[in-house]
């Protein structure tokens, strides 16, 4: 079985769609394929007919400050994204983030678009931009659109892009202003089938002692990525201190179900170390926002 | 739409068609035959593939061929460069080579490539760095160490433009003038320049490509097979199933309990049988096949362990039962041995499945000659046991069987038993075509033997003072659905389930059983592996309850020049075993302190209220060197000697990647009195080499080291004999010196004697058969083993008692190895073993769930990686076996063996949960921590 039958490698984003929507059989987006490839190679994925390599098309490899937003193209390396000085400047957790997935190789080719595109509940790098206030821009024929994040995703691999007429462009993220900041972490499991087992993203805003406005996101806390409003409700506009912390951590086990994953983890275990990651990753923030 | 690819390779532009579907690692290997980049897994986990574009390395298992349109590609070729004086190589391929960082070679192409991105973006780069750019450049011989150093080595080195420093290492004590030298591997240049062929690299004309349908099921019986549709594929040339064997169905290195294929109304005992195989013009074409060919299966109960195996309702796997063998060791009373004691200890240790994850997926080539002999490429620890299994399938003599070994991308002991070797030979039989058979990572995973997973239970006796009075142990290996080494393997488990001391009383019981998941076989270590992390747990366990210090409790009962061993065996000699304790202890008191072993709270985090708490943990082992129990125990070695003078060394042990070659390079040169370069090694042929036996049990420095230096004396006796003819002298005044034969006071060039031989009708070459000490069967007292070799070793870890992660940070071990003959082999030996041995305590977990493997892909199945790998302190102790080679035993193995316990007991004294079952779970280790602290 090839993987595939025709690769097309178009320059601008409408031939990139017109690519999409007149192939005679299936026809995927592909952007670094780290994980597409493998997809269809081990059969998770069904048979493609013609991958559209998005990677050759100038507007999606751009990494720039656009008036008060962060750009950042789809098809940007992860690595590019880890070392970028103006990622790290306005978006320092998915600069983190970028820099733990998969191993050097592999983020010289995987993009954050692809990261979105799989729709997984606890990617790293889509964790990370939904603590950031991360706009998709969705490219179809017609138009560009622009997505809250956290509505790209329909449920477990299920995206609201429109199959075969729409792709991921690029993600806007605001830029970080005084006194805001954000963090990224996570726990892996090194036995066995050896993944990470939970992560969270934290951005906060503080005045003095004081959270001003605050987002976080954890996974694998449902289907799809989610950020945890009532623990957000909570802390803002509140000093910070342990017992509001511990208040937060309380509300947070509330907001979570976790699933037994067999030869990951336990709930249990998760619901463990998502208090630490919450503390943690908070704080870190905290400090930075200083 | 383009239809023609345009890319720069090394800097020669290509222009070649598009082949829909072709990855970058396909077209740089088959299209510009560039085989230097290795796939290992095909599944972007272990980088052995990586290749630089435009700056950046990338996996090119993964990289579609369409994309490099335009793109200025690196390969491993293209680092050194070639002019009229001849090959310079880059600082990283001569630091690879001079370091020692090169051992089986496979996943090198990838490392140095890796390494090579990093130090063009920064030639300064901190150890830090280096372990962040390498993290998923998989290595398994896991020299990651000498990696490093070579990569640190190549950066001063490009950045002074001063030659690349030499590698610091301790020599050995001992030296002569060749022996215990530092000496780098002869195929060492080869492997960093991607020059190295491995079998996959090879193509013949017309060569098909097959595929073996597997079952998929772990317990059945094969009711319906149709491969109809899969013949009329068009590209499919021939499917054979079981009823077109024609000679033995079943193989097997000790027992032929395994089936090269299951019939129609056969039993399917694990996933892995196979039910027919296809040969086709291309792989894809194979692969396809498979997909075609409709089995249908009665599926019946799985038995799943050996536990439940060996219970009376179990279903029946093979004719005499699930009982493999049931091994017994009994020495002395164990009831008085109990009765005397003042402490008695009893607990029982699991132990999980490991795989070996060689980089380099299984391959064989079949090739039929037009004299009606079948030609068998393929890497094998064992080739003339492939060449006589590959003949009883075809039912010829094993003679019209060829077995051209090839170099191999790891063994570890997963490479002793037949994998694709007979359907290979099968299929190219009945089409008269090279057929090639080429496992994929997933059927590698599926389908060779693993570790033996264990049920180990250890009951102890001691006195007040610490003396040992009585050991118990019971032991079940999971030996999986076939024989193939299981019950040597559970032997050795049992016989040294007691620990590398003198115990007056000990009573041990194994049952290797059968059961329905992959085989078990042999895996470095070789089951010692596992009794040892149940012993030295125990040995920790006791030290505690009598308050004794673990290294004093060890030094009291360790085995030592006099001793009895479990099995009735007087030790003579070479016991080096106090002086490994005592180098090991010394050295972690000199950087602990004086309680090593008491916890060291490191960081408190008030808010997280984390803390990581580090100890150090301690344990010892011991492993046979050589097959024992009786088995005769035999190597061939041939050594010529050519009228240039260079000599050549001949035998069919196998190179795996251990360094066999560049030992008995060195045997040879040290006593022939010439350089080590003028030594050629051949191996692995069956009709150009004699037979070594099998590469296992740590067993080939001695017994083929000792048949090459005895074939070399032999030679230099006859050239000796010739040259006193010749010049009417005694022998006494012939001499070698540096490769030129003094007679007299005459000196003439060694090579010069070849033809006087010829004229006196002999042949410039001398023949070896050497045969190793007669060892006695289990049971009967007296030698069971010619030697052995002894290790101590302590390990410092980092526990986060928050989470229940640990890490090693620092290792130290002392082997009694008899004598090092080359210390930068050794080295790579020690730090790999120590790795695999980290591996299996911490990372490594081959799971298997009612037969079904769950960790089918490398992205499961967890080997470390340089982000493991702690700081490593080796000490060489030397304790020399009378008959070894300059007093050489084996040591492949042992250095593994020490490493699980010392890391265990590590993490009791740093947070008091004793692990019994492996791999360490950090989630289980975080609840026991919480329940041990209330």
């Amino acid at each position: 079985m090839k993987l595939w039958q025709e690769y097309l490698r178009p320059n601008s984003i409408s031939e990139a769609v017109q690519a999409l929507t007149s192939s005679p059989g299936q026809a995927c987006v592909i952007a670094g394929g780290t994980d597409l490839l493998l997809d269809i190679q081990q059969g998770r994925h069904s048979n493609v007919h013609t991958l559209v390599d998005i990677t050759s098309i100038p507007e999606l490899n751009q990494l720039e400050v656009r008036r008060d937003l962060l750009y950042i193209g789809a098809t940007v390396s992860l690595n590019r994204i880890a070392s970028s000085p103006l990622a790290i400047e306005h978006a320092q957790a998915l600069a983190e983030a970028s820099r733990l997935i998969g191993g050097p190789q592999v983020r010289n080719v995987a993009t954050l678009g692809g990261n979105v595109a799989h729709a997984l509940p606890a990617a790293d790098g889509t964790i990370a931009m939904m603590s950031l206030d991360t706009q998709v821009l969705v490219a179809s024929q017609e138009n560009i659109r622009e997505v809250p994040l956290q509505k790209m995703f329909l449920g477990a691999g299920k995206t609201a892009l429109s199959t075969g007429k729409e792709l991921i462009a690029g993600f806007c993220i605001p830029l970080r202003k005084k006194n805001q900041a954000s963090a990224f972490k996570r726990i892996m499991r090194s036995q066995g089938i050896a993944l990470p087992i939970i992560n969270l993203s934290a951005w906060l805003q503080r005045e003095g002692d004081r959270i001003v406005d605050l987002r976080i996101a954890a996974g694998p806390a449902g289907a799809t990525p989610r950020r945890i409003a009532s623990v957000e409700d909570l802390l803002r506009g509140n000093t910070i201190k342990d017992g509001l912390i511990s208040d937060a951590v309380c509300e947070l086990l509330d907001q979570i179900q976790f699933r037994t994953s067999p030869q990951r983890a336990t709930a249990e275990y998760r619901h463990h170390l998502v208090k630490l990651l919450l503390v943690d990753t908070l704080l870190e923030a905290w400090d930075r926002a200083g | 739409m383009e239809n023609i690819l345009n890319l720069n390779v090394n800097g020669t532009n290509y222009e070649l068609p598009i082949i829909p579907g072709e990855t970058l690692a396909d077209l740089l290997r088959y299209r510009l035959n560039l085989t230097g980049t290795k796939i290992g897994c095909n599944e972007a986990e272990c980088g052995a593939c990586t290749v630089v574009i435009d700056s950046e390395p990338v996996l090119s298992c993964i990289y579609p061929a369409e994309r490099a349109q335009g793109k200025n590609i690196v390969t491993i070729e293209g680092l050194a460069k070639q002019d009229n004086k001849g090959i310079h190589l880059h600082p990283l391929q001569e630091a690879f080579v001079t370091h020692g960082a090169v051992q089986c070679g496979f996943c090198i192409p990838g490392q140095i490539m890796t390494s090579y991105a990093l130090l063009e973006q920064n030639q300064t780069p901190t150890s830090q760095e280096i372990r962040y750019a390498l993290k998923d450049t998989l290595c398994r011989c896991a020299g990651y160490p000498s990696i490093e150093s070579a990569i640190q080595a190549a950066a001063d080195s490009l950045r002074t433009g001063q030659p690349v420093a030499p590698v610091e290492l301790s020599i050995a004590e001992n030296k002569n003038r060749v022996i215990g030298q530092i000496q780098v591997r002869p195929d060492a240049v080869e492997k960093v320049t991607g020059k190295a062929i491995f079998t996959d690299d090879l193509k013949f004309k017309d060569m098909l490509f097959a595929a073996a349908k597997r079952a998929g099921v772990p317990h059945a019986i094969l009711r319906h097979l149709d491969i109809g549709r899969a013949k009329d594929l068009p590209g499919v040339i021939s499917i054979l199933t079981a009823q077109d064997i024609p000679g033995d169905v079943y193989h097997g290195l000790v027992i032929p309990d395994w089936p090269s294929m299951v019939g129609v109304g056969e039993r399917i005992r694990y996933v892995g049988d196979t039910v027919a195989i296809v040969a086709a013009e291309t792989q894809e074409i194979a692969r396809e096949a498979l997909y075609l060919i409709e089995a249908e299966y009665d599926e019946l109960p799985v038995v799943s362990d050996p536990v439940q195996a060996h219970k009376p309702n179990a279903p029946v796997l093979h004719k005499n039962g699930n009982l493999l063998k049931h091994i017994k060791v009994r020495k002395g009373d164990v009831e008085e041995g109990f009765n005397i004691a003042d402490v008695i200890l009893e607990h029982t240790f699991y132990t999980s499945m490991t795989d070996h994850a060689f980089i380099e997926p299984e391959c064989s080539i079949a090739v039929p000659r037009l004299d009606g002999r079948m030609e068998i490429y393929v890497g094998s620890q064992i080739p003339y046991a492939d060449r006589e299994q590959v003949a009883r399938a075809l039912g010829w003599p094993d003679e019209r069987v060829r077995v051209i070994g090839q170099l191999m991308g790891g063994g570890f002991g997963g490479k002793e038993d037949i994998m694709g070797q007979i359907h290979c030979a099968l299929l190219a039989n009945a089409t008269g075509r090279p057929v090639k058979l080429l496992f994929d990572r997933h059927e590698s995973l599926l389908v060779h033997p693993k570790r033996h997973a264990t049920r180990i239970r250890v009951k102890l006796g001691a006195r007040r003072d610490g003396h040992l009075t009585a050991v118990e142990t019971e032991l079940y290996g999971d030996t999986g659905a076939y024989a193939s080494l299981g019950e040597k393997v559970m032997t050795r488990a049992t016989t040294h389930s007691a620990g590398p001391y003198e115990v007056p009383n000990v009573w041990a019981d194994c049952y290797a059983m059968y059961t329905n998941n992959p085989p078990a076989g042999a895996f470095r270590g070789f089951g010692v592996l596992q009794s040892a992390f149940a012993v030295e747990s125990m040995m920790d366990m006791l030290a505690e309850k009598l308050k004794m210090d673990p290294v004093e409790l060890r030094r009291l009962n360790a085995l030592q020049v006099g001793s009895i061993t479990n099995t009735g065996q007087v030790l003579r000699e070479s016991v080096g075993l106090t002086e490994c304790m005592d180098k090991v202890r010394d050295e972690m008191i000199r950087r602990a302190g004086p309680n090593p072993f008491l916890p060291n709270l490191t960081v408190e985090d008030g808010l997280r209220n984390g803390k990581l708490v580090r100890a150090w943990g301690f344990a010892a082992a011991y492993k046979n060197t050589g097959l024992g129990g009786g088995a005769p125990d035999k190597s061939g070695a041939e050594v010529e000697l050519y009228p240039d003078g260079s000599l050549e060394v001949r035998t069919s042990a196998a190179e795996l990647g251990q360094g066999l070659v560049t030992v008995l390079q060195m045997v040879v040169a040290e006593e022939m009195n010439v350089n080590a370069q003028n030594v050629r090694v051949l191996i692995m042929d069956t009709d150009l080499t004699p037979d070594g036996g099998p590469t296992t049990a740590s067993r080939q420095t001695y017994v083929t080291g000792n048949a090459a230096r005895l074939a070399a004396r032999s030679l230099k006796q006859a050239i000796t004999s010739t040259l006193a003819e010749k010049y009417d002298l005694a022998p006494g005044h012939v001499k070698f010196i540096e490769g030129l034969a003094q007679v007299g006071e005459k000196t003439i060039p060694l090579g010069s004697v070849v033809a006087d031989m010829q004229a006196s009708g002999q042949a410039a070459r001398a023949l070896v058969e050497y045969w190793a000490p007669e060892t006695k069967p289990l049971g009967q007292a007296g030698d069971m083993h010619f030697a052995f070799s002894f290790a101590a070793q302590a390990a410092e870890v980092e526990v986060n008692t928050q989470t229940g992660e640990v890490r090693v940070l620092q290792v130290i071990s002392a082997n009694d190895v008899g004598r090092a003959i080359n210390p930068l082999g050794l080295q790579g030996q020690v730090e790999g073993g120590l790795m695999m041995g980290l591996g299996h305590a911490l990372t490594e977990n081959f799971i298997v769930e009612e037969g079904i493997v769950v960790t089918d892909r490398l992205a499961r199945y967890r080997i470390p990686s340089i982000t493991h790998t702690p700081q490593i302190t080796s000490f060489i102790v030397e304790h020399p076996t009378q008959e070894g080679p300059y007093g050489a035993k084996g040591v492949g193995e042992i250095v593994s063996i020490p490493t699980v316990p010392s890391i265990t007991n590590a993490i009791y004294n740093a947070v008091g949960v004793r692990v019994d079952r492996l791999p360490v779970d950090q989630e289980v280790l975080l609840w026991e921590i919480k329940n041990k602290n209330g």
